[in-house]
């Protein structure tokens, strides 16, 4: 009972967060073609690395499915077992958004650019600070994993995590789909 | 002019010009009499388990009364300089420089909107809500304690520039761009408005998504949504439209900072930058803002109105239906704050039409209200004459609003005065007004003895006057085509006597704040003769009434069933006894880590503003250690077993166990 209301609340605030990515959508969807004789997104993305980096998102997204069937099961190893790999594929996932964003800033393509560099930066740089955070969050959840009990407020804590992980999933298929997919194509 | 161990900060940011020393002698004084007070009586423990880190939604509702009333004081200062300032300024300058005047109607805007009325209606709804719906405390009492302390880190951050500094922004209070940017306000003023508002709004969105979960999930058994009380419907609108807007409101002040921060380029007038998407998005939050700040007062004089008619509200339905539907359209106008940006005549109509909608839910309100008096046994209590007093100065706000609403018309008032004096009498004799009512009828309750009604009536009366000859010359003026924001003007216009007018109502309203004072001095004196032993000191029908004043710590010993939509009224007719059937109770227990986190989120604010970038990590390294430790401590309630509850019913007693 107490759970489910930590839960209900934290949908909220997954909602509001969705919110303020709609803003930062909005913002991109306005200054796209702001390029102020810069690059644009057709001269800078690299599809095939967004596409891997989607891939490794998704997978992710998979991989930490499992280890929460394993948590329900009350299985302590093998919910460690996936939600290392879930962390290894977020680092693999911000390893890659890293290196992207250090090429672009190389060739003189930083934020400071244009304002349709400023706003692709600000929205894909905030869903990266997110999954720093969801990378964060489950090491923390990895102690207690390991620490405590598998009893139902430390689940109610996991599943709110993996909730967590999940939703940072659903913006970034929209972030390939508007930033790179359409980027690219127009 | 970096470096790095303290960023942007040099020696002249110290005080040096008469109002932030004085400012800061001022904040020095008070900080000193006040320990030196704790220190004498041996209050300090008192202070810090008792209220500072309590989680009891009373206690914090009064924490966030009393912060709100210290922040009214302060934006009081700021409006009564506005207008000394306008009633001089005829000609020439008076004693404020144009840049100075400007960073008191932006401070007075941020202070008012943001720490009062946003404030108040908090620590109400902290007060009354868990008793309206038969609720022991909230549903994430500790989020309820980190909220009001980032809105007090947030309050303190907005007068912080007096300390260090001495600017606050000069852009009006929405910070519009691309007048906040870098290029333009090189100085840290609009840095503080930024991460004051940062730090504010998180602490009111997590209020909000902790409102909204206590009203859906922790109602009695047997309250169904259309049996809550209208204060606790309208307040959920409120809520639901800062879960929506508020992040906008984030996103917005995060980007412009960015562009102050890392040089980029969303809203500067180089680069590509779009100026106008800072309008739209502000407004976007910034037109459900109004009615964040007016719903709620909807609610209390709804419950006001029936209460001192002792009739039941009419047309029940028909309020919550209009409170929902004003919440839905209030995401839908936003661009009629700034029609005359050129947006073309067919999205200026849309957004005119979907304004002048909004009259109807209001309208309808405004019927039910002097329907429920129809026929009613009325009452004048002081509630009484502030909720007649907003109908009427409703009614001027709407009519103005409607008139705004259409673009034609717009363009001639457009930032002129009129047009502040249309959101002030909104604000003022809507919010404000609905803020001294639900004071006024809820202040028994919490405190446990009435206020001095002849003086209540007094200090209405005086708002009442000083409000009409302080805002019906703006409206004149605004007609003349005096805009918003003069810092002076040619005497040739004939305005100076229209602003000394103004600035005479203002002093009437001083006069009604004073009255305020005395009136709350004098209760105090007189307490034992308006005791209020009954619990019950209007004849209330709403479940708040029919515990004692003040409730116990734990609100109910026993949960109601709820069967109507004014249980204790039926409760009377009945007389209805309760079995006394007392259970275990869980109670939250206190903690300080909602002050450590809010401390460590202020130095993170703080040290943004002034680029320290150490301080920063340092201030996030805390931040984030405290999330981490709070994660892991489970051992968050304690137990009130049923017969320590017995003992506390059967004594007068009821002293708090919080820790």
């Amino acid at each position: 009972m107490e759970s489910d209301t930590k839960v209900f609340g934290f949908w909220i605030y997954l909602m509001t967060d969705l919110v303020l990515f709609a803003v930062l959508f909005a913002t991109f969807a306005v200054l796209r073609t702001s390029t102020f004789g810069g690059p644009s997104g057709r001269e800078l993305f690299h599809l095939p690395s967004a596409l891997a980096e989607t891939l490794i998102l998704l997978t992710s997204s998979f991989t930490c499915s499992l280890a929460m069937i394993a948590v329900h099961r009350e299985q302590k190893k093998p919910a460690m077992f996936w939600f290392t790999v879930t962390f290894a594929l977020g680092v693999a996932f911000l390893t890659i958004e890293v290196t992207e964003f250090s090429k672009f800033v190389e060739e003189g393509a930083s934020w400071q650019r244009s304002a349709f560099l400023s706003a692709f930066f600000t929205l894909v740089g905030t869903h990266g600070l997110h999954i720093a955070v969801g990378l964060l969050w489950m090491i923390v959840i990895m102690f207690r994993l390991w620490l405590r009990p598998l009893l139902a407020p430390s689940i109610s804590r996991i599943f709110r995590m993996a909730l967590f992980w999940h939703f940072l999933d659903f913006v970034w298929i929209f972030i390939f789909t508007s930033v790179y997919g359409m980027g690219h194509l127009l | 002019m970096e470096n790095f161990i303290s960023g942007k900060l040099t020696l002249d940011a110290l005080p040096h010009v008469w109002y932030t020393i004085g400012a800061t002698v001022f904040f020095a004084i008070m900080i000193m009499t006040i320990a030196t007070i704790l220190t004498k009586t041996k209050r300090w423990g008192w202070l810090w388990h008792e209220w500072l880190t309590s989680t009891d939604p009373k206690k914090i509702g009064t924490m966030y009364v009393i912060f709100a009333v210290l922040m009214f004081f302060r934006g009081m200062v700021d409006a009564g300089m506005i207008w000394l300032q306008q009633s001089l300024a005829a000609d020439s300058q008076s004693y404020l420089t144009a840049e100075h005047f400007q960073e008191i109607f932006t401070s007075h805007g941020d202070i008012m909107v943001f720490f009062v009325t946003m404030g108040f209606f908090f620590g109400f709804m902290n007060w009354i809500i868990p008793l309206q719906i038969g609720a022991r405390d909230l549903a994430y009492p500790f989020l309820n304690s980190l909220g009001l302390w980032l809105t007090v880190a947030g309050g303190i951050l907005i007068n912080f520039f007096f300390m260090i500094g001495g600017h606050f922004a000069n852009t009006g209070w929405l910070a519009i761009a691309p007048l906040s940017e870098l290029e333009f306000n090189p100085g840290a003023g609009v840095d503080y408005l930024i991460w004051s508002l940062q730090l504010s709004g998180l602490g009111s969105l997590l209020a909000a998504i902790n409102f909204i979960v206590t009203i859906i999930k922790k109602r009695a058994p047997g309250m169904t949504l259309m049996k809550m009380p209208l204060f606790v419907w309208t307040s959920l609108c409120g809520m639901v439209l800062i879960i929506s807007a508020f992040p906008v409101l984030t996103a917005t002040t995060f980007l412009l900072w960015f562009d102050r921060f890392f040089n980029m380029h969303i809203f500067t007038t180089g680069f590509g930058g779009n100026q106008m998407m800072y309008f739209n998005l502000i407004w976007m939050w910034g037109h459900p803002e109004v009615y964040i700040l007016v719903l709620p007062a909807f609610g209390m004089y709804s419950e006001i109105v029936s209460t001192f008619s002792q009739k039941k509200i009419s047309g029940y339905v028909s309020m919550v239906c209009a409170a929902i539907v004003i919440t839905l359209l209030s995401y839908l106008v936003w661009l009629h704050h700034f029609f005359t940006m050129g947006a073309g005549a067919d999205v200026n109509s849309f957004f005119g039409i979907v304004t002048m909608l909004i009259a109807i839910p209001s309208g309808v309100q405004v019927f039910n209200w002097i329907l429920t008096m129809f026929k009613g046994k009325l009452i004048f209590a002081s509630p009484m004459y502030w909720t007649i007093g907003f109908i009427i100065i409703f009614m001027l706000g709407g009519m103005t609003g409607v008139f705004m609403a259409s673009p034609p018309a717009d363009f001639q008032v457009h930032n002129s005065l009129f047009l502040i004096a249309h959101f002030h009498t909104m604000i003022i004799g809507v919010a404000l007004f609905g803020v001294f009512a639900g004071l006024t009828y809820w202040f028994p309750k919490i405190v446990g003895f009435t206020l001095n009604e002849r003086l209540g009536k007094r200090a209405f009366w005086l708002w009442l006057i000083g409000f009409f000859v302080s805002f019906t010359p703006l409206y004149l003026l605004g007609f003349m085509g005096a805009t918003r924001r003069l810092d002076h003007y040619a005497s040739s216009t004939g305005w100076q006597p229209l602003y000394i007018t103004a600035t005479v109502g203002f002093v009437i309203i001083v006069c009604g704040i004073i009255t305020q004072i005395v009136q709350i001095i004098v209760s105090i004196k007189e307490k034992d003769q308006h005791l209020d032993i009954t619990g019950d000191p209007w004849n209330g029908r709403t479940l708040e009434w029919s515990t004692s004043s003040p409730p116990p710590f734990y609100n109910f010993a026993m949960i109601p069933t709820i069967t109507s939509r004014e249980p204790f009224w039926d409760m009377k007719k009945q007389d209805h006894q309760p079995q006394k059937q007392y259970e275990d109770i869980e109670l939250p227990k206190c903690t300080g880590m909602g002050i450590y986190i809010s401390g460590f989120a202020f130095v993170v604010g703080f040290a943004l503003v002034w680029h320290i970038l150490w301080l920063a990590a340092l201030g996030l390294a805390g931040l984030i250690a405290c999330i981490i430790i709070l994660s892991f401590n489970e051992d968050t309630e304690y137990m009130l077993s049923a017969a320590q509850v017995a003992q506390i019913e059967t004594s007068s007693a009821q002293k708090s166990l919080n820790c």
